[in-house]
């Protein structure tokens, strides 16, 4: 699944680094490193991880009713 | 055909055409199906790629926590597209409502956004970047060599540039123990977004992590083998350095070379456009159907004088496009001013730094909490007296608080009796950006155009000059002599 954080927004309060310790990790004290891409088998964890936000700065694939896309668009030239 | 009107058509069957398949145009394509669009709408990349984060590449990826080709987006919406991937836009006709493009086809639009970009700007001596072992960082295919180079273990990576991008790369390599030397022609790091007094701190930040800095050189060659593989870089203070990776990271170039000869006002700087996101035509006469969003455009912010901002900027990118797709699809009673404050984050050297405003307008700088010498503080930019910009390492859940007196017009110095106060704290000093007639390819932010108030052009050249680098001289960044 694909995922994106809002760094802006992130205020280093660690929840995910707690809850989805394969997916973001903390460089220093604040600092929020993560992987973009998680695999399935981390889907449950994310999940949390995106719940337990306190600033709401995580977007994942997939979790909320919004989204209906395919993992990736169709080939170049066709509708997706 | 009255506007209601016309807006109701164009929401039900209107064809929109967004060329620039990134951040910022994906952003605008999931907007504008939210908010009601039904036509047809078409995506334009030139990279092969859905869109991707490119964040992460100066990152997780050189730290080896992600696959340099698995940054993908995830989506917010269906956006019912046609995708366009790995063809380029070569060229637009206002007139004729059609983008070009690279094979040849021509795409008609009623309504037209771009959102094309920037790239690297290259090194500008074409036969030197040619060289096996030269890179630059800002695309999957640029992350996916250059991390397949770091995995190889390399004997010494060499970075030209010490902005942003190039103290991550800095960073990333140190963490996994690869030698690394960074040449920068002002004297510290982060000096052209930051200014000297922060750029203070950064070079200690490089310094005890190991890089071999060198500041205020330039870098005059780079020396390649017999079978034209990079072995050495030339400093302008006479010095070689010997390596087997060189990255340049001398800032970005924007993408509006296909809208040359189009009439639209875009050149070096970006597209030109009001707070709406509407395009300028060269004449300054504003367009109703071309609108611009993320790192390309550059538009007037209320806050900082109205002044022509361009933003090179994650958050902006995402806001900005947001009300670009707004905006298309309403009537002009309706639409909305872009006026996201701008903020920025970097991380490097296990420290988090964030910045909200627009620092480099500031002429002093006053460190509100913490200190300098811990690297953990929030230091506050003043410009004519008022709050203009905050930079935090390490504070970032201070910053909501600046953002409020940034957005207040605060006056400054700040009054307020702050909670962690420091004898370094008690009075402004000099903020020490470099005088922005001279070239530079550090800030993030570039004040540029004329406002209403202070009706002047200052040319600042878009490559950085091989000129011997002088000393920074601490100018009021508003009045280059």
């Amino acid at each position: 699944m694909r995922l994106v954080v809002d760094l802006n927004r992130c205020q280093g309060y660690a929840q995910c680094a707690f809850l989805a310790p394969e997916v973001f990790t903390m460089h220093g004290e604040e600092s929020l490193v993560y992987a973009p891409w998680a695999d399935d088998e981390h889907r449950e964890k994310v999940a949390r991880a995106v719940a337990a936000c306190p600033v709401q700065a995580i977007t994942a694939d997939g979790l909320d009713d919004l989204d209906d896309t395919p993992e990736r668009p169709a080939q170049p030239g066709r509708g997706a | 055909m009255p506007a209601e009107e016309f807006h109701e058509w164009l929401r039900r069957e209107g064809r929109i055409v967004v060329v620039g398949a990134s951040l910022a145009g994906l952003r605008a394509a999931e907007t504008l199906r939210a908010r009601g669009f039904a036509g047809s709408l078409t995506m334009i990349g030139d990279e092969p790629y859905p869109p991707y984060d490119r964040p992460p590449l100066s990152k997780a990826v050189l730290l080896g926590q992600a696959a340099p080709d698995r940054t993908d987006l995830p989506r917010r919406r269906a956006i019912d597209a046609t995708w366009r991937l790995g063809v380029a836009a070569t060229g637009l006709d206002l007139a004729g409502k059609r983008v070009r493009l690279a094979d040849g086809e021509e795409v008609p639009y009623d309504r037209l956004l771009i959102a094309t970009g920037v790239r690297a700007r290259p090194w500008p001596k074409e036969e030197e970047a040619q060289l096996d072992g030269v890179f630059v960082l800002r695309t999957r295919d640029d992350a996916v060599r250059l991390h397949r180079r770091l995995k190889a273990a390399p004997r010494r990576v060499f970075v030209i540039g010490a902005g942003f991008t190039g103290s991550e790369i800095a960073s990333a390599c140190r963490q996994q123990g690869i030698a690394v030397t960074v040449a920068e022609r002002a004297d510290a790091p982060l000096v052209g977004a930051l200014g000297g007094v922060v750029g203070a701190v950064a070079a200690d930040l490089h310094r005890d992590n190991g890089v071999d800095l060198r500041t205020g050189v330039t870098v005059t060659g780079l020396e390649g083998d017999s079978v034209g593989r990079v072995r050495a870089a030339h400093l302008s203070d006479g010095s070689v350095v010997e390596t087997d990776v060189v990255v340049v990271a001398l800032g970005a170039v924007r993408n509006t070379d296909w809208l040359a000869g189009s009439g639209l006002g875009a050149g070096p700087r970006g597209v030109a456009c009001d707070a709406g996101c509407r395009a300028f035509d060269f004449r300054g006469i504003v367009t109703d159907d071309v609108f611009v969003a993320g790192d390309v455009a550059r538009s007037p912010h209320p806050l900082f004088g109205y002044q022509f901002l361009s933003l090179e900027h994650w958050g902006n990118a995402v806001a900005q496009a947001e009300v670009a797709a707004h905006n298309m699809i309403s009537a002009s009673s309706d639409r909305r001013p872009h006026m996201w404050v701008p903020a920025f984050w970097s991380s490097q050297f296990g420290v988090n730094i964030k910045s909200i405003g627009v620092p480099s307008m500031g002429t002093e700088i006053m460190i509100t909490q913490g200190s300098l010498a811990e690297r953990r503080f929030v230091g506050v930019y003043g410009h004519q007296g008022r709050v203009i910009a905050a930079v935090s390492f390490d504070n970032t859940r201070w910053l909501e608080f600046y953002q409020r007196l940034i957005e207040s017009g605060s006056p400054f110095p700040v009054e307020f009796p702050t909670v962690d106060r420091r004898p370094e704290g008690r009075r402004p000093v000099p903020a020490d950006f470099p005088d922005p007639s001279l070239p530079t390819h550090g800030p993030t932010v570039t004040l540029s155009g004329y406002s209403p108030a202070d009706r002047r052009l200052v040319f600042t050249p878009s490559r950085p000059s091989p000129a011997p680098s002088a000393p920074h001289r601490p100018t009021d960044p508003r009045n280059p002599s």
